[in-house]
């Protein structure tokens, strides 16, 4: 019988939505001056969920390790370069100050929860016996 | 459910195709160029490119692709799986960066961001639109086509689990289906504004 895992997978795709969220409420109101509350308050709820996420994960016992590490690692190399990239167009359209620091943020969490995500997705599957 | 056990040989093929990252690479530095030179046609090139290739291939997957696979045996979607989803690994994450990319940019260029253009509430439309298709397909369909790529890899990969994650990969990209005919009407409003 398989072990019941923690429910990294589905925090994750909230800090997504969240992040998501975020994002659009900023990019939505650029370049006019806005409140950041409210894309600060989703940068703080999923930078606490990726948290809460990291000490699940370590309170792990049985757990592919090998094959989490493998797949996160390559998926933080190809959405940590996709995070760059939109980076340096947030920074090359001068975007200064809280509105980057915020999308900065936002890239951060985003590039850092989807490896674990998708370490975590996979690699739950990977003791199944056949 | 039936827990079927495939006998097949295991796979001899790569999750990752790494013949194939050079050709993201001329995209990603392309489309960097793009940004920095501010060009509108290299701009426009990569967004409507990019776009409609992601559009396209979201449509025929969710709605031609899927349902036939749906229909298909878990053998002959393991043969499939093997052979398309490691293409889909690369294609889908470079297909969406030159779109996004390129259509901010874009939009940028032509003051469409600008809350005071008309354009602004479409805009705003689609980057909710983009914003769903985000956490479907980074949420759920990505993580089930990888998952599935890894127990194809196996000695004897589990038909249940594969079928388990082909059906949340297939039900997924409906979804990401019906969101492109939003995209569509979207951006085809936007263009005729």
């Amino acid at each position: 019988m398989k072990k019941k895992l923690p429910p990294i997978s589905e925090l994750s795709v909230l800090v997504l939505a969240v992040v998501v969220a975020g994002g659009v409420y900023l990019a939505a109101h650029l370049p006019k001056h806005t409140t950041l509350v409210p894309t600060t308050l989703a940068v703080v709820i999923a930078g606490g969920i990726v948290l809460v996420n990291l000490i699940l994960l370590r309170q792990i016992k049985e757990f592919d390790w090998k094959v989490f590490t493998t797949v996160a690692k390559w998926t933080l190399l190809a959405y940590g370069l996709f995070a760059a990239a939109l980076e340096y167009i947030f920074i090359k359209d001068g975007s200064r100050g809280g509105v980057l620091g915020l999308m900065t943020a936002t890239l951060i969490i985003f590039a850092i929860n989807l490896p674990i995500h998708f370490g975590f997705t996979v690699a739950r599957y990977s003791n199944t016996k056949n | 459910m039936a827990h079927d056990v495939i006998t097949q040989k295991p796979g001899d093929f790569k999750i990752v195709p790494t013949s194939a990252i050079p050709l993201v690479a001329i995209v990603y530095v392309g489309l960097l160029v793009a940004v920095a030179t501010n060009r509108l046609w290299a701009l426009d090139f990569f967004h409507v490119v990019g776009g409609a290739c992601w559009t396209a291939v979201d449509l025929f997957l969710g709605f031609v692709v899927g349902p036939i696979i749906g229909t298909m045996s878990i053998p002959a979607r393991m043969e499939f799986s093997k052979k398309f989803m490691p293409k889909m690994v690369l294609l889908m994450p470079t297909l969406v960066i030159a779109t996004l990319a390129g259509g901010w940019q874009l939009a940028r260029h032509e003051g469409f961001i600008l809350s005071s253009d008309k354009h602004h509430p479409w805009v705003v439309a689609s980057m909710i639109v983009v914003g769903v298709l985000a956490v479907v397909a980074l949420g759920f369909l990505e993580p089930a086509n990888i998952g599935v790529l890894f127990e194809l890899k196996k000695e004897n990969p589990n038909g249940e689990v594969i079928g388990k994650l082909m059906k949340r990969f297939l039900y997924t990209a409906g979804i990401t289906g019906v969101m492109q005919v939003a995209t569509l009407i979207i951006m085809t409003r936007i263009a005729t504004l």
